[in-house]
């Protein structure tokens, strides 16, 4: 029975870990939320929420609040069982990406070595591919059980788009996963922290195509076409009122902090901090100053995410299908030949 | 078609260049646009911290007014609601009787003097019909009210303290208003 010879310290460890990393994601999200007003005002010439707090910052409780206090409403042409599902799937789904991100090296805390990574999968990325794309169905489920053409068509939109952005996003993982030589997350960013370079050295198209991509698969502006407010009113979740709408928005800003982390990880290097030797300095506050880097990188990838929302208007949807298609899945493939072909050279 | 100005240019009609139709460079060009909102002045005015200055001509709610041994000035003799051209003002004259002298400064007042502020359109002409300079527009504006009723200012509401009795808010209606 080695498969049971967990001890308990171990499951006590990775019960805290995962409490830690789901609270820490959620309060993250919440402030992004402000983030995202404040950046916008600024862009903007505007002050932003200002008035909840000192510099607004109590603003994201109070909205929080607001949305557990307003009356829940379910339709009654609805699906109820999927119109409560939707969101809870929405949610789930993006909270279950952050298992493998490898938040920081490990720490000695109680005579325990604890890595900071809920679990080193071997198969991490493709773990996360999996979970991203069970996304779309809080989307879908949201959208059809609502009953409303406009939700149905925006899932639809959804459905469609995460389909042909997924096709771009996996080719041009495989392109990066040639040169690692691994699926793990852990071995991807140890491997830049002991190299020289960050992975964007070696694969900067293929971190382009992944970033336009990211975009797209978190619904975010230029692609927020499953949302579009001039077009189909709000999107999928137009009939949801209460904390279920508060969920699908959370989900939202979830999805974007952890495609942010695993931008970070794969191609900037995740928890390394450049220039900076690990060793001169206690290997706990070491890792401390890992988590504190790859949090950083996170806040600037979420950062350029908002800069670019409030720059460049959304994508008409026949461009949008034609750049994921036309244009997004032959620049992968020729970045996968591309990298191939210097493999086999340097062979 | 003959131009009326030569400031008219032709749209180019050129195809796009490589650059242009990859799109990334002119998205990179608009973030440094925003980018560089980021450290512009704020044109903000924090409202209740921070209020908009009003033009010297701004015309605002009325005043009626009270002469320099605060007595009131308006004798009812109509012209402002004359001259309303939203009829906003309604009056009723009444005869000042004996030890009322300093109160009133003719011999007619008015005992009622209404203007509804949701008729009157604050285009100051009943302050150019006054032949007795009593009323006046301030430069404060109406305040919100829940009811049609609370926007029927009366006299308690538009006239100016006494400056003999209660010199101090006098001068804080001056100083507001003035």
């Amino acid at each position: 029975m080695t498969i049971l010879a967990l001890d308990l310290g171990f499951i006590i460890e990775k019960l805290i870990m995962i409490a830690i990393v789901v609270f820490a994601s959620l309060g993250i999200a919440l402030y992004t939320t402000f983030g995202e007003r404040k950046v916008a005002a600024i862009l903007q010439d505007r002050p932003g929420p200002s008035r909840a707090g000192p510099f607004g910052l109590l603003q994201p409780l109070a909205d929080g609040l607001k949305l557990i206090m307003k009356e829940e409403i379910i339709p009654n042409a609805a699906n109820k069982w999927l119109f409560i599902l939707g969101p809870g799937l929405a949610m789930t789904a993006s909270l279950m990406t952050c298992a493998v991100i490898p938040w920081g090296s490990a720490i000695d805390v109680f005579g325990r070595h604890v890595e900071l990574q809920i679990a080193d999968v071997n198969i991490g990325i493709l773990y996360v591919f999996a979970v991203v794309s069970m996304g779309v169905y809080g989307i879908m489920i949201g959208g059809w059980a609502s009953n409303n053409k406009f939700s149905l068509m925006s899932a639809l939109r959804a459905a469609s788009q995460a389909i042909s952005y997924e096709l771009a996003m996996g080719l041009a993982l495989i392109a990066l996963l040639m040169t690692t030589g691994s699926l793990s997350l852990k071995t991807i960013v140890e491997q830049q922290v002991q190299g020289h370079w960050w992975n964007i050295v070696y694969q900067p198209l293929g971190f382009l195509i992944f970033f336009i991509t990211a975009m797209a698969e978190c619904n975010r502006t230029p692609f927020d076409l499953p949302e579009a407010e001039n077009e189909l009113n709000f999107g999928y979740h137009q009939e949801y009122s209460s904390m279920k709408l508060g969920f699908y928005l959370f989900a939202e800003y979830i999805n974007m902090i952890m495609s942010s982390a695993i931008m970070a990880s794969m191609y900037f290097g995740g928890y390394d901090l450049p220039f900076f030797n690990e060793a001169s300095v206690a290997p706990n506050i070491a890792a401390m100053i890992g988590v504190g880097t790859l949090l950083i990188k996170i806040v600037l990838f979420i950062f350029l995410f908002m800069w670019i929302r409030w720059t460049i208007p959304r994508f008409r949807y026949d461009q949008l299908m034609g750049l994921g298609w036309k244009t997004l899945i032959p620049l992968a493939l020729f970045n996968m030949l591309l990298t191939g072909a210097v493999i086999l050279a340097k062979l | 078609m003959q131009a009326l100005t030569n400031k008219a240019q032709a749209v180019s009609r050129k195809p796009m260049t490589f650059l242009e139709r990859l799109y990334l460079i002119n998205i990179i060009k608009g973030m440094m646009i925003t980018f560089s909102h980021m450290f512009k002045k704020q044109p903000t005015i924090r409202y209740p911290e921070q209020k908009r200055e009003f033009s010297p001509v701004f015309r605002g709610l009325h005043v009626l007014n009270r002469d320099e041994d605060g007595r009131e000035r308006c004798t009812a003799c109509g012209l402002c609601a004359v001259a309303c051209p939203a009829e906003a003002i309604t009056m009723e004259a009444a005869e000042r009787v004996e030890g009322e002298e300093n109160l009133y400064r003719e011999e007619k007042y008015a005992a009622k003097y209404e203007i509804n502020m949701l008729r009157c359109i604050f285009c100051g002409l009943c302050e150019d019909a006054c032949p007795k300079d009593a009323i006046y527009l301030s430069e404060t504006f109406a305040p919100a009210n829940f009811t049609r009723k609370g926007f029927i200012y009366g006299k308690p509401d538009l006239l100016i303290p006494n400056p003999k009795t209660e010199a101090s808010a006098f001068a804080e209606a001056k100083g507001v208003e003035a």
